[in-house]
């Protein structure tokens, strides 16, 4: 079961003070969207959460277990995968070896075994290339398992960004902006991907800005302004929350 | 003639202008007095002869030799369609009758700088794991090659101790060496790598200069053995080993060519392996690496220590085959020399690299009938392989093709 609990995080760059003692909490099973205007702090909890920042204040559990200060290798081993905002692909590697990177912490061969190409190794790698395969079909991307990814198309990439986080087996999977740049169509395959994300058992962390993404997918949004959570509940819940709307739009003039 | 062609013609003529000016004070000037005479006649001949071949260029990109260069071209690509079809041992093994076959066929010389070659081809391919596959630029490369050579020559000259049994132990030390150096450095990325990448080579050399108690400072070590090897026999019925000190140069170029076909083969598996995935996510994205599982720090420093091996085992070969070590021949230029290979080769392709080393080191020695401006030749011949081949003579097919790996 995944766990994962923010409680009083509190992170400052220098006097900067990014995000002020959030709190929030992503059950088993579930999918949040986590939104706000530009800076607010959305991407900042992904990088507290995947071991990128340290936190100055409070701390962050997955299952019980506090991962507040652990390198970003040991948090995606414990079951927490992310996709990047701007795509961080390894563009010289075709689609398949992106995700093959990915179960890197799912394998142990060491140097003596690839030197030796030992069974053990070489059993191994099938496995690797066989479950990396399983996740590229799970994104619809079987047939491009061998394109170079800096010659997929945009969209295709973003989607094995998605298929990469998904290669490393995990049981949380934190999207940042999935659907930023994708056309309509593209963006509704996309929410059906998410969907099913999350009725194989993984829990889905979601950070967009498409209005329509959020509202159709999420089981309940969390809304930060300047670093503070101000709001969280349903979507028809938030949709209506004044505080909301003065963050999106304004406070009217008195 | 066109626009573009008579442009390219008055770069041409700049660049040979710019030649001479390079070329006369080099020559011209000495004994106190100026002097015309020689510069003018060199610099005609160089001028004649690339005249020639860039009106050849010129003219075959104009299409006016299409008559002559497209059967050539034909020919070649049938050529490769062939080779790219047949199997791999196919292509192998006629290599490895020449290669095993080289020193029947020629003299000393020619075995000389072949076993050279073989050197140069170790260092290159274990300094593309550091540089070619994990992205880290380093520029102090021999000191691994100089702790291989050291750790042999006191072994052999204090404890006696014979070849095979210090070559894992010289692996291990430049491992050592390679982790010890790694760890402070590998938190810097990029030029700030390079440049104390750059330092601690130095440091490794000017220790071995000062150390005279243990490796005897700029006078060196002496008295380092062969390798030898024990032939079984048959003696009246009985038997028994004997012990064979390998002296001559043809029993040297096998031991070389065992190492350098260990390190090919050992090179290509890991590169090939979940290891040489992780290498290459780290050059690709370092930061993306790490998010996606790879424990870049560690990895880094196996790439290190990996390289450091391969110039290790290639320094314990020539200390043993040269039998003296001083701390001249772990000097930069070396350092740069090997990264030169592995650039002009093509980074992180090893047929590349060992054509890089082929063409750093037999090159000079072909030119060896210039005599005076062998050095000028083997500069140019460089500017002119950049030119032509920017990514190098064989670049990776794309860098790194593991997922439909034959095997």
């Amino acid at each position: 079961m995944a766990h994962l609990c923010l409680s009083d995080v509190s992170v400052h760059f220098g006097g900067l003070q990014a995000l002020t003692e959030v709190n929030f909490d992503l059950r088993p099973g579930e999918i949040v969207s986590l939104i706000g205007p530009n800076g607010a702090g959305k991407t900042t909890i992904f990088n507290v959460i995947t071991g990128v920042y340290r936190i100055s204040g409070g701390a962050v559990s997955y299952d019980g277990q506090t991962i507040s200060g652990l390198r970003p290798h040991h948090i995606l081993a414990r079951g927490i995968a992310r996709t990047f905002q701007n795509i961080r692909l390894f563009t010289a590697m075709t689609a398949l070896e992106n995700v093959m990177v990915a179960r890197h912490c799912r394998s142990r061969a060491g140097v003596v075994g690839a030197i030796l190409r030992t069974r053990r190794q070489r059993t191994e790698e099938r496995d690797v290339r066989d479950r990396a395969m399983a996740a590229l079909s799970f994104a619809g991307l079987g047939e491009f398992a061998h394109a170079v990814a800096k010659n997929l198309p945009y969209g295709l990439q973003r989607r094995l960004e998605i298929a990469r986080a998904l290669g490393s087996d995990p049981k949380t999977i934190l999207l940042d902006e999935p659907a930023a740049g994708l056309n309509p169509s593209e963006s509704r395959e996309l929410m059906a991907m998410i969907q099913r994300i999350a009725a194989s058992g993984v829990n889905v962390l979601l950070v967009e800005h498409d209005m329509s993404v959020v509202m159709n997918v999420s089981h309940r949004v969390v809304v930060l302004d300047h670093g503070v959570c101000i709001c969280q509940g349903t979507p028809e819940e938030v949709r209506s929350n004044p505080a909301v709307i003065e963050a999106y739009l304004g406070s009217e003039v008195d | 003639m066109t626009r573009g062609s008579r442009k390219s013609w008055q770069y041409f003529g700049l660049g040979l202008a710019w030649f001479y000016l390079l070329l006369w004070p080099l020559l011209g000037i000495r004994d106190g007095a100026l002097h015309f005479a020689e510069t003018t006649a060199v610099w005609l001949r160089v001028a004649l002869g690339a005249t020639l071949c860039f009106a050849l260029y010129r003219l075959g990109k104009a299409g006016r030799l299409d008559a002559a260069l497209k059967p050539l071209a034909a020919a070649r690509d049938a050529v490769g369609n062939t080779l790219a079809r047949a199997p791999r041992w196919m292509l192998l093994l006629p290599l490895a009758v020449f290669a095993l076959s080289y020193p029947v066929l020629t003299n000393r010389y020619a075995q000389d700088v072949a076993i050279n070659v073989l050197v140069y081809i170790c260092l290159g391919l274990g300094l593309n794991v550091v540089v070619g596959l994990c992205g880290l630029l380093d520029l102090g490369y021999i000191a691994f090659y100089g702790v291989g050579a050291y750790t042999y020559a006191l072994l052999s000259i204090h404890y006696s101790l014979p070849f095979w049994v210090c070559l894992p132990i010289c692996a291990a030390l430049a491992a050592i060496a390679g982790c010890l150096i790694g760890y402070p450095t590998l938190r810097m990325r990029g030029d700030y790598l390079a440049i104390v990448t750059l330092g601690f080579g130095e440091i490794v050399r000017i220790v071995i200069n000062n150390w005279m108690a243990l490796t005897g400072g700029p006078n060196g070590l002496l008295g380092i053995k062969s390798p030898g090897i024990y032939l079984p026999q048959l003696v009246d019925g009985s038997f028994s080993f004997e012990y064979l000190v390998i002296r001559k140069l043809e029993y040297l170029y096998y031991i070389i060519l065992a190492l350098a076909v260990f390190t090919i083969i050992a090179v290509y598996r890991i590169n090939f392996s979940r290891i040489g995935r992780a290498f290459e996510a780290i050059r690709e994205d370092e930061t993306a690496a790490e998010l996606m599982g790879v424990d870049t720090f560690r990895f880094k420093l196996l790439a290190y220590a990996l390289g450091a091996v391969f110039g290790g085992l290639a320094g314990a070969f020539f200390a043993a085959r040269m039998r003296f070590v001083s701390p001249e021949s772990f000097t930069f230029i070396e350092s740069a020399m090997v990264l030169a290979m592995v650039v002009l080769g093509g980074m992180g392709s090893i047929p590349g690299v060992i054509l890089g080393a082929l063409a750093l080191v037999a090159l000079p020695e072909m030119f060896r009938g210039f005599e005076l401006y062998r050095m000028l030749a083997f500069g140019g011949a460089m500017a002119f392989m950049m030119l032509v081949r920017p990514a190098g003579l064989w670049p990776a097919a794309r860098l790194g093709k593991r997922s439909d790996d034959t095997e």
